[in-house]
């Protein structure tokens, strides 16, 4: 066979419309197979590296090398604004791509790995981002001194110009990147001041925002080579069984399949089209052995949980006595038990990649990848490559909410599988349909969470004692996983006496982070439970928050200002209510109140969203705003319709958008943001918007309608 | 063979004839903005123009197409287009993209039966196009945008 395929490139489909010109006119095409579309990185061509996240080219264009990963969160203009702002560059002249990968160059600091997720991009990037937009800017300037014989400190850097105000002199650092290369970095540059800032802050638009309106922006989805076969793969129908075996006979019969192969993670068919990959997919007769599948039911592994909570437990916080507190004679014990769904990410673009082998015999991926590292790894493993063959090309990617993101990285194992037996004489495209997505696990945990409080005479809570039982996303047995209980481990509220306790509970479906991971469960029933008390109490479900808050306390500045917006809205609508919830999550601070009526169905209908939002500095406080609007909008979706049930027997009830019900058009709330002014060092904004809204919701329909939701989603509890 | 007109260029098709549209023009012409999302018209993403009309390209066989001029993302133009695609750069409706060539094809088609739509005629129109980031409130502001813009401009 021809081992010839080649990885070589073209960037001319890259971000078409944004104007990036780097590396246009590189690589020559040599081979037969290769990459036609798609966005490869570590292509210098003729531009200039300043560092590992700065290139600029001749004609003055600036590219920004991003180590996160583009899913709609944003970084990739975030990251940019990060770097010009110290560069002093002009905006209009900007460019991002994807980095290459290397988990030392391109760590994410607040997580030890190349790696995208828990909110944590400009975060941990605005130090490093902005230094090395100032470490560009004083090679230039070291370049530019050089050139004219001039000390550095006569010239002045503004949109990307370096003049010499006495002599007359200028010039773009286009004109000076090749000199300014040649300079070695500066260890020590100093950074802007808040109030010196011109771009951060202000509302840029989005660099990705033009190929996204015209069809050009490539994701994985839309990357093709040469020769490239496309692959899907038939899984078992229950998590943990495995091929035992397989007819192939009338796939193979299908025009345009070309091999049906099984792989540990099932049965993949190979064909020279999609429609006829599935098609063939269609006709294949497997026999599954379930000796290892878990045969349980959603409402089975529900029980076995609850189960689970009867003993043992990890403290995972602890004030006062909480025991003593809730046997006292004089109070009144309050107790609920909440139960939440496994739920499905739904990503718009289903998980997919694309693998080919280079004429070095080196593998080459093109994956929108959170880990691209660990992806690789995988690679090198299921291939049998050195780790140092496998480059692995980010791409754009089509939505998230922590589906890209695994440890261990099981989805590249089986696109790598799905490579290795094709016999990798070909790139192989290998695709999750809609299907594979919703029944394909790695699910939001069900979880189960029980409450106990206890009010005093006069109504305040004096104690307050939660129990969550929960699949471990870290894979923890025999010790407490944080994420199980982050946010009702430490919640905004002074208990005299409190207590979280959390219990590792198992089944053999994978579980995985869903946008804003152990938040999604713990906002919910922390500022559900509060509001019923607080109720119960006599109290206001603002003041008597703000009672139990430190004053000065960013939770308190949220919670007074969404107030301050609702109120400001004016009166509540006929025929409904509002509620509020406030959390925090991964250091970002969001209050939302939540106006609900019924439809004519008589299920809740949001109709309008006031969110308060503090994440420190405001990097670009419009694509805050629209992360707080998808947040409401993900959130509300969930939390009205979503579920993944297993039914007797262990297999998925839901397959697609029909049944698994993402939020639509015309049930998406009017949704208000306010970005608190604030000096703090930024925070992110990717996940912090979800986890108030399914409370808020949840508390308006409960002073709405007097029912209370503990079984999510809520229209199936409503109808129940 | 089948015969069609694809983004103003006379397009054949020898393969399967049950073949869906959307793998039609993705697979076979490369058009890739045109995008997979479900392959059972729930989602919207592979929203084409077949002789004008809105149409699901993932449930659309290439056999009803003999004849019909297909416009994809790549292609749509006039002033529906144009005045659509502007307000979506101008109020940076994207994050991440994936559905929004599915969104921009239903929302030119929409404004092509009714230039000035109001919320309702929005929700009739856009609730076959699902976005997961939930940019709805944005796409409900483009649209009403790009309509006043072509007011302005008629």
């Amino acid at each position: 066979m021809n081992d010839a395929h080649v990885a070589d490139v073209s960037r001319r489909h890259f971000m078409q419309g944004t104007g990036l010109i780097i590396g246009l006119t590189i690589l020559p095409k040599t081979a037969a197979a290769s990459v036609t579309q798609g966005n490869p990185q570590g292509v210098e061509g003729v531009s200039q590296s300043m560092n590992a996240f700065v290139r600029v080219a001749p004609d003055n264009q600036v590219t920004v090398l991003s180590k996160h990963l583009e899913m709609g969160q944003g970084p990739y203009t975030g990251l940019t604004q990060l770097v010009a702002e110290e560069l002093d560059a002009d905006w209009e002249k900007m460019h991002v791509e994807a980095s290459p990968v290397d988990d030392e160059v391109y760590k994410n600091f607040a997580l030890g790995m190349q790696l995208t997720g828990g909110s944590t991009s400009i975060a941990n990037s605005y130090e490093q981002f902005r230094k090395a937009g100032a470490t560009a800017k004083a090679m230039l300037v070291m370049a530019a001194a050089a050139r004219w014989g001039v000390p550095q400190n006569t010239l002045t850097v503004s949109k990307g110009v370096i003049s010499h105000k006495a002599s007359g002199k200028s010039a773009n650092f286009g004109e000076l990147a090749e000199d300014a290369a040649a300079f070695s970095p500066p260890q020590n540059v100093s950074l802007k001041s808040r109030d010196q800032f011109t771009i951060i802050g202000t509302h840029k638009q989005r660099l990705d925002t033009p190929a996204k309106t015209n069809g050009s922006a490539v994701f994985t989805m839309d990357v093709i080579a040469d020769e490239m076969l496309y692959a899907v793969v038939a899984h078992p129908p229950k998590f943990g069984a495995s091929v035992d075996s397989v007819v192939d006979k009338d796939a193979l019969k299908v025009a345009g399949v070309t091999m049906v192969k099984a792989i540990p993670q099932g049965v993949a068919v190979y064909a020279t089209s999609t429609y006829a990959a599935l098609k063939g997919r269609d006709k294949l007769s497997v026999t599954w052995s379930e000796s290892k599948a878990e045969t349980r039911s959603s409402k089975q592994i529900e029980n076995d949980f609850r189960q689970a909570m009867s003993s043992g437990g990890f403290e995972a916080s602890a004030t006062g006595d909480v025991e003593a507190a809730l046997a006292k004679q004089n109070v009144t014990v309050v107790e609920q038990e909440y139960v939440f769904p496994f739920l499905a990410h739904a990503p718009m673009e289903p998980l997919d990649a694309v693998l080919l082998k280079n004429k070095e015999g080196g593998i080459e991926c093109y994956a929108g990848a959170q880990f691209p590292g660990s992806d690789a790894d995988a690679i090198a493993k299921v291939c049998g490559v050195n780790r140092e063959q496998v480059t692995v090309h980010v791409q754009l990617a089509g939505g998230s909410f922590g589906r890209r993101a695994q440890f261990g990285s099981p989805y590249m194992t089986e696109a790598a599988e799905v490579f290795k037996a094709s016999g990798m004489d070909r790139p192989v495209k290998h695709i999750m349909t809609r299907e594979d997505d919703i029944k394909g696990g790695f699910y939001r945990p069900l979880t189960i969470h029980k409450l106990k409080a206890a009010l005093d005479s006069e109504g305040n809570i004096v104690a307050w004692d939660q129990h969550v039982a929960c699949q471990s996303l870290m894979g923890k047995q025999d010790e407490l996983d944080e994420t199980s209980v982050e946010g009702a481990r430490e919640v905004p509220y002074q208990f005299k006496h409190h207590r979280c306790m959390s219990y590792n509970t198992s089944s053999k479906v994978p579980v995985l982070w869903w946008r804003s991971v152990g938040h999604t469960h713990t906002g919910y029933t922390v500022e559900t439970f509060i509001d019923e008390l607080l109720e119960k109490g006599g109290k206001d479900p603002i003041e008597g928050r703000l009672a139990l808050m430190q004053p000065d306390s960013r939770d308190a500045g949220v919670l007074r200002t969404v107030a301050k917006m609702a109120d400001e809205a004016g009166p509540v609508a006929s025929n409904a209510a509002r509620g509020v919830a406030v959390h925090k999550s991964f250091s970002t601070y969001v209050a939302q109140i939540a106006e609900v009526t019924r439809n004519q169905n008589g299920e809740p209908k949001v109709t309008r969203v006031w969110v308060a939002v503090d994440c420190g500095v405001a990097v670009n406080p419009n694509h805050i705003k629209a992360q707080m609007e998808g947040g409401v909008g993900f959130g509300v979706g969930a939390i009205l319709y979503d579920e993944v049930v297993l039914s007797e027997g262990g297999t998925v009830e839901q397959s697609n958008f029909h049944d698994y019900r993402s939020l639509r058009m015309s049930e998406m709330p009017h949704v208000e943001v306010t970005v608190i002014q604030s000096d703090a060092s930024p925070t992110g904004v990717g996940e912090p918007g979800v986890p108030p809204i399914g409370p808020a919701v949840a508390n308006a329909w409960r002073r709405l309608t007097g029912e209370s939701t503990y079984r999510l989603p809520m229209v199936k509890a409503a109808q129940a | 063979m089948l015969s069609f007109t694809l983004n103003g260029e006379k397009t054949t098709f020898d393969g399967d004839p049950d073949t869906p549209l959307l793998w039609v023009i993705r697979d076979a012409n490369h058009l890739t903005g045109t995008k997979y999302g479900c392959g059972i018209a729930q989602c919207g993403a592979c929203t084409v123009h077949v002789n004008g009309m809105s149409k699901r390209a993932c449930v659309t066989p290439i056999s009803t197409c003999e004849g019909s001029q297909i416009t994809t993302i790549e292609s749509v133009d006039g002033r529906e287009a144009k005045a659509v695609q502007a307000a979506w750069k101008s109020l940076d409706v994207p994050q991440c993209g994936y559905c929004q060539s599915g969104q921009i094809m239903s929302a030119v088609a929409l404004l092509k039966q009714k230039p000035s739509p109001s919320d309702e005629d929005i929700d009739n129109a856009m609730d076959g196009n699902i976005c997961r980031c939930a940019t709805y409130q944005r796409i409900r502001k483009a649209i009403h945008d790009a309509a006043k813009e072509m007011e302005a401009s008629a």
